[in-house]
C-alpha cells in the first residue's frame, strides 16, 4: 500500500471554489423560488405561493404536459430503434456496419443550432407541418444515437457467449432473446432510456426551431416567460425541472456503476 | 439467414437517421445556394452570392467575436477544470466517484436554465452587486449583464463539466509510480508535475479544449440570455436569418460558413497539438 500524501491547501481551495462555482447559481435559483418579492433581488422571507401559482397557470400546465408526452414518446422510439440497431451492430459481422456505427455519432457532432434549422427546413421543404409531431420526430433524430452507444456498450462488456450454448441446447434465436440476452443487457436499455428522456426533456434550442403553435414544452415557455424578466414564477417551474431531471439522474446513475460515463 | 437479420435490426435506425439527420443537413446545403428577393422569392439560378455576404465586414466581426468568447471559454474552462480534475483523481481518496458525479450533474440539468440562473446574480440589483456594495468594495453597482464577460461566463459555467471529464480521465489512467520515480531521481513536485504528469494528461487536455471549443463556438443561449445586440454570436445571427428576418437561405448559408470554421479551428489545433507531441 502507498501512502496518501496529505492534499495541498490550495488545491482544496480551488477546488472549493470550483464546485462552488458549479452551484450557487443553482442554489440561488432554488432560494429566490421561495422568495417573498416579485423582484429577484432582495430577501423577503419565506414563502410557496409561486408554487402555489404555477398550478393555476394554464399555459405552464400544458407546456408540462406537453413535455412528458414528447419526452414519453420520443424516448420510446429512440429506445427501440436504438437498442435493434445495437444489437445488429455488436453482434452480427455485416457489410456496412461501420458506417451505420458512424451515424449514431454523426447528431453529436453537428451544432444543435445546425440540427435545429435543419429538421425545420426539412419538415417545411417535405410538407410536414409543425407541431408536437414534429418535436417528437427531432428529439428522437439526437437521442438514438446516444441509446444506440449506451446498449453497444453493455453487449459489449457482457462476459461469455451465453446466447451459444442456448442455442446449442436448443433454444431458437427467439427463444435465446427474449430468455438470454434481453435480461443481460435490460439495465443498459433503462439506462439509455432514460438518458433519452432526459436529453428530451431538457432540449432547448432543437425544439425552438421545431415546435409549431400548440407544442410549446417546458423550456419554451419558460424562455418565453424570461423575455419578461426573470420572476419567482420561473424560479419556481424551473426549481421543479431540476428536481425532476436530478430524480432521474439518480436513477441513472444507480444502473451506471462508473460515473465516467455520465460524460456524454 | 444471420446476414438478413443483422440488416432487418440496424435498418430501421440507418433509415432514420439518413431521413431526420443526413438528408436534412443536405436540404441546408441547398437552400444556401438560393437567394430570396424583397418578396421572399427564391431565385432560379443557384450562386455563391450567399456566401459573399456571410463574410461582410459586419458577420466577419460577429464571427471574429464568437471565436473569441470560444477561446476564451477554452481557457477559462482548462484553467478551472485542471485543478479540479487533478485535486479529485490524485487526492480524491474514496469519495472520488462522489466527488465526479458533483461537476457532471449540471451538465445533465437544463443548460437554458443554468444560463438564466446568473441573471439573478448578475443583475444590476442582483446578489453580486449588493454583497460588493455592503462590502463597500464598490460605491455603484457593476454593469455586468450584456457584456463580453456576462457571455463568456454563460459559456464557461455551461461547458466547464465538459471540460474536467476528459482530464480526469487521462489523470485518473496515470501510473502514479512515474511521479515517485521522479522525485526519487531528485524532482521537486512541481517538476515532477511539470515534466511527468502534465505531458501524459496532454490528450486529456486536447480532447477537453475541442469539446469546449466546438459548441461555445455554435452557441446562441448564452448571448441571447445573458448578451445583448453588441455580445452577439455566429448562432445568433443564424437564428435572427430563420425566425425574424425569414431569409432562410442566408441563414443556411451561416451554418454552413459555422460548420467550417468548426472544422477548420479543430483541424488546425489538432495540427498544433501534434506538433506539440512530436
Amino acid at each position: 500500500m502507498r501512502e496518501q500524501k496529505p492534499t495541498p491547501v490550495w488545491l482544496r481551495l480551488y477546488a472549493l471554489t470550483v464546485y462552488l462555482f458549479l452551484y450557487t447559481p443553482i442554489v440561488v435559483l432554488v432560494l429566490f423560488s421561495f422568495n417573498d418579492s416579485r423582484r429577484n433581488s432582495s430577501w423577503e422571507g419565506f414563502t410557496t405561493k409561486w408554487y402555489a401559482t404555477l398550478w393555476q397557470n394554464e399555459a405552464l400546465m400544458r407546456a408540462l404536459f406537453n413535455s412528458l408526452k414528447v419526452a414519453c414518446l420520443a424516448t420510446l422510439l429512440s429506445t427501440v430503434l436504438g437498442t435493434m440497431a445495437a444489437l445488429a451492430l455488436s453482434r452480427y459481422q455485416f457489410r456496412g456496419r461501420e458506417a451505420a456505427g458512424a451515424l449514431a455519432y454523426l447528431p453529436m457532432m453537428v451544432p444543435e443550432i445546425v440540427m435545429g434549422i435543419a429538421l425545420l427546413t426539412f419538415f417545411i421543404k417535405v410538407g410536414i407541418q409543425l407541431s408536437i409531431v414534429t418535436v417528437i420526430l427531432a428529439h428522437v433524430a439526437f437521442s438514438v444515437g446516444y441509446v444506440t452507444v449506451t446498449v453497444r456498450t453493455r453487449l459489449a462488456g457482457l462476459q461469455g457467449n451465453l446466447e451459444e450454448a442456448a442455442a446449442d441446447l436448443g433454444a431458437t434465436p427467439w427463444t435465446t432473446f427474449w430468455l438470454v440476452t434481453f435480461p443481460r443487457i435490460l439495465p443498459g436499455i433503462m439506462s439509455g432510456a432514460l438518458l433519452a428522456f432526459t436529453l428530451s426533456f431538457d432540449d432547448f434550442v432543437i425544439t425552438f426551431f421545431t415546435a409549431g403553435i400548440g407544442a410549446t414544452t417546458l423550456p419554451l415557455a419558460i424562455y418565453s416567460m424570461l423575455k419578461f424578466g426573470v420572476t419567482p414564477e420561473v424560479n419556481a417551474i424551473s426549481t421543479i425541472m431540476l428536481g425532476f431531471t436530478i430524480c432521474l439522474l439518480a436513477l441513472w446513475s444507480r444502473l451506471e456503476s462508473d460515473p465516467k460515463s455520465l460524460g456524454r | 439467414m444471420k446476414r438478413f437479420l443483422a440488416w432487418a435490426l440496424v435498418l430501421p435506425f440507418v433509415l432514420y437517421n439518413l431521413t431526420f439527420v443526413l438528408f436534412p443537413l443536405f436540404t441546408v446545403l441547398y437552400q444556401s445556394l438560393f437567394t430570396i428577393d424583397a418578396d421572399y422569392n427564391v431565385s432560379h439560378q443557384a450562386s455563391l452570392e450567399n456566401f459573399r455576404v456571410a463574410f461582410s465586414a459586419a458577420n466577419l466581426e460577429v464571427m471574429w467575436r464568437s471565436a473569441r468568447y470560444a477561446l476564451t471559454t477554452t481557457v477559462a474552462c482548462l484553467l478551472l477544470g485542471y485543478p479540479l480534475a487533478y485535486y479529485i483523481a490524485f487526492y480524491g481518496g474514496r469519495f472520488r466517484s462522489q466527488l465526479l458525479i458533483l461537476v457532471v450533474l449540471p451538465f445533465w440539468t437544463s443548460y437554458l436554465i443554468r444560463t438564466f440562473a446568473w441573471t439573478t446574480l448578475l443583475q444590476k440589483e442582483g446578489v453580486i452587486n449588493a454583497v460588493l456594495l455592503k462590502l463597500h468594495l464598490i460605491s455603484a453597482p457593476l454593469q455586468m449583464l450584456n457584456t463580453d464577460f456576462s457571455v463568456i461566463l454563460g459559456l464557461t459555467y455551461g461547458f466547464l463539466p465538459f471540460a474536467t471529464l476528459p482530464i480526469y480521465v487521462s489523470l485518473e489512467n496515470q501510473d502514479r509510480s512515474l511521479v515517485e520515480a521522479a522525485s526519487d531521481l531528485g524532482a521537486t513536485p512541481l517538476e515532477a508535475f511539470w515534466k511527468v504528469v502534465f505531458p501524459l494528461s496532454l490528450p486529456g487536455v486536447i480532447s477537453a479544449s475541442l469539446i469546449t471549443f466546438v459548441p461555445a463556438m455554435g452557441d446562441f443561449v448564452s448571448a441571447e440570455i445573458l448578451g445583448s445586440p453588441e455580445t452577439q454570436m455566429i448562432g445568433n445571427l443564424i437564428q435572427q436569418q430563420f425566425l425574424a428576418l425569414f431569409n432562410w437561405p442566408m441563414g443556411s448559408a451561416l451554418a454552413l460558413v459555422l460548420m467550417l470554421l468548426m472544422v477548420t479551428s479543430m483541424a488546425v489545433y489538432m495540427l498544433l497539438a501534434g506538433d506539440r507531441d512530436a
